[in-house]
C-alpha cells in the first residue's frame, strides 16, 4: 500500500560520466519513519540523499514522493528538507537573520522550538553566518533542519563537525520532537555505534547497491555471534552464513546471520557455546567489508 | 550517560528489570508515574521499540497501567505481585547455582548453612 508521502525510488541509476553512483536502485521509505542510511565513504549515500532532494535527475529509473515524480517539482520540494554540511563562506548575514529567512519558505517553521534549539546549541543569533566555527556551522544546519518540521527531512552527516556533547543533544532533540511531531526522518551516517538508537529501520548501501533494508530490531535478532571451543562453534554454525570469524587460541568466535530459534539458542548453551548479540556496527562492518567475500567464497 | 546494559539478556528484559526493580525498591509506588518512552531512549540510548517491548510486557501483566495520552502509571498491587514471581524465581536463579557449585566444590549442606549464617551476621 502507498501511504502518503511514501518515499519510493523505482530502479534508479545515477551516472557521473562511466561512474555508476547508484546501480538499479529500488527502495521503499514508509511515512513517519526514522531511517538509518548506512554505507562505506563513496557508497552512493549522497547521491541517493540529492536524488531525494531534487537536486539531481536520475540518469534512468523514478523517485517518486507521495505518488509524483520529485525533480524540479516545486510543491514537493517544500516537503523536503535537506540538511548537509553546508558551508556560507560568501554568507555574511547574521545567524538571526539567516533563520528568519529559513521561517519565510518553510511552512512548519515553529518559531518557539527555534529559540529552544538556539538555546540548546548556544548558536550566537548575532554573529555572521560565515564567521561560525565549524560545530556551530553543523548547529546551525540542524537545527534548520529540524526546526522546519517537514515531512520529509534528510540529515547527511550534517552533524560531523559537532563534538561529541552536542551530537549528544541532537540525538536528544531527534528523539524528542520526533515522538511529538512524526515525520520521515533520514539520518546518513558512518557514526553507526552512536546513532543506532535511534533508527526504526536500516538501510545499507554499498557500491551503488541497496544490500540490505530491515527495522533495526530484526535485523539485530539476525545476527549472532557464537563463541566457545574451536570444534563446537564450527559444528554449530557448519550450515549458517558465517560473515566473520575470529579465533584465540582454542577458542572461536563466529559471528552468523542467522535468526536462531530458542531451541538453537539452548542446545548452544547446553554444549558450553556462548551466544551473544551483534552490533549494527559489526553487521555494518562485515557487510561491506573490502573485496565482495560472496563472490570469494 | 545511561547504565550500562550487558550481553546475557535481551536489552528490553533489562528495562523491564530496571523499572521493575525501582517500584520493588519502593522508588515507583503505587500510582507514581513511569518515565516515559522518550525519556527512557534518551537516558539509556537505547531504541525506542526496544523500550516498547519491555515496557508492553509490563502492561500485559498488570504492573503498570497506560493512561492515554498522559503516560504510564504503577498498578495498584504491583509490588507484591512482583516480589510472589521473583520468590518463585529465587529458588531457580540463585539457590539451583548456589547448590550445583556447592556441589562440585564438595561443600556439604551443613557447611552451606553455616556460610549463609556467617554473611547474615556480617550485615
Amino acid at each position: 500500500m502507498i501511504m502518503k508521502k511514501d518515499v519510493v525510488f523505482k530502479h534508479v541509476t545515477m551516472r557521473y560520466g562511466h561512474f555508476k553512483a547508484l546501480e538499479d536502485l529500488s527502495l521503499q521509505l514508509a511515512q513517519g519513519k526514522i531511517y538509518g542510511l548506512i554505507g562505506r565513504n563513496g557508497a552512493g549515500k549522497t547521491t541517493l540523499l540529492s536524488l531525494l532532494a531534487s537536486f539531481l535527475e536520475p540518469t534512468e529509473g523514478t523517485i517518486e514522493v507521495n505518488g509524483k515524480t520529485v525533480f524540479e517539482n516545486a510543491d514537493l520540494m517544500q516537503q523536503v528538507t535537506f540538511v548537509y554540511e553546508k558551508e556560507y563562506k560568501e554568507d555574511t548575514e547574521k545567524v538571526k537573520a539567516h533563520l528568519e529567512a529559513v521561517e519565510a519558505y518553510k511552512p512548519n517553521y515553529d518559531p518557539d522550538y527555534a529559540l529552544e534549539l538556539i538555546k540548546a546549541f548556544n548558536l550566537p543569533l548575532t554573529k555572521p553566518v560565515n564567521e561560525l566555527s565549524k560545530g556551530m556551522m553543523s548547529a546551525l544546519n540542524v537545527t534548520i533542519g529540524l526546526v522546519s518540521r517537514s515531512p520529509i527531512t534528510i540529515f547527511d552527516e550534517a552533524y560531523s563537525g559537532m563534538d561529541a556533547p552536542t551530537r549528544e543533544i541532537f540525538y536528544q532533540k531527534i528523539v524528542e520532537d520526533h515522538a511529538l511531531h512524526p515525520r520521515t526522518i533520514i539520518l546518513s551516517t558512518h557514526l553507526v555505534s552512536e546513532m543506532d538508537y535511534l533508527f526504526d529501520e536500516v538501510v545499507i548501501v554499498h557500491k551503488g547497491k541497496l544490500i540490505l533494508k530491515e527495522p533495526i530490531d530484526v535485523l539485530l535478532e539476525m545476527g549472532a555471534a557464537v563463541t566457545g571451543a574451536v570444534e563446537e562453534v564450527d559444528h554449530f554454525v557448519q550450515n549458517m552464513k558465517k560473515i566473520n570469524s575470529q579465533r584465540l587460541g582454542g577458542t572461536k568466535s563466529v559471528m552468523v546471520m542467522e535468526t536462531l530459534s530458542e531451541q538453537q539458542r539452548i542446545q548452544a548453551r547446553q554444549t558450553g557455546l556462548e551466544i551473544g548479540p551483534v552490533s549494527l556496527q559489526d553487521l555494518f562492518i562485515h557487510l561491506t567489508k573490502e573485496g565482495d567475500q560472496d563472490e570469494q567464497k | 550517560m545511561g547504565q550500562s546494559f550487558n550481553d546475557s539478556k535481551p536489552i528490553f528484559l533489562q528495562i523491564k528489570d530496571r523499572i521493575e526493580d525501582q517500584i520493588v525498591n519502593d522508588q515507583l509506588k503505587v500510582n507514581d508515574q513511569i518515565p516515559s518512552t522518550t525519556q527512557l531512549v534518551t537516558f539509556y540510548k537505547i531504541n525506542h521499540l526496544t523500550v516498547a517491548k519491555g515496557i508492553n510486557l509490563l502492561v500485559d501483566a498488570g504492573v503498570i497501567y497506560k493512561k492515554r495520552g498522559v503516560g504510564m502509571f504503577v498498578a495498584e498491587g504491583a509490588k507484591e505481585l512482583l516480589i510472589e514471581q521473583r520468590k518463585k524465581s529465587f529458588v531457580d536463579q540463585f539457590m539451583l547455582p548456589m547448590i550445583q557449585e556447592a556441589q562440585k566444590l564438595g561443600i556439604s549442606e551443613s557447611e552451606l548453612t553455616n556460610l549463609i549464617k556467617q554473611l547474615k551476621g556480617r550485615e
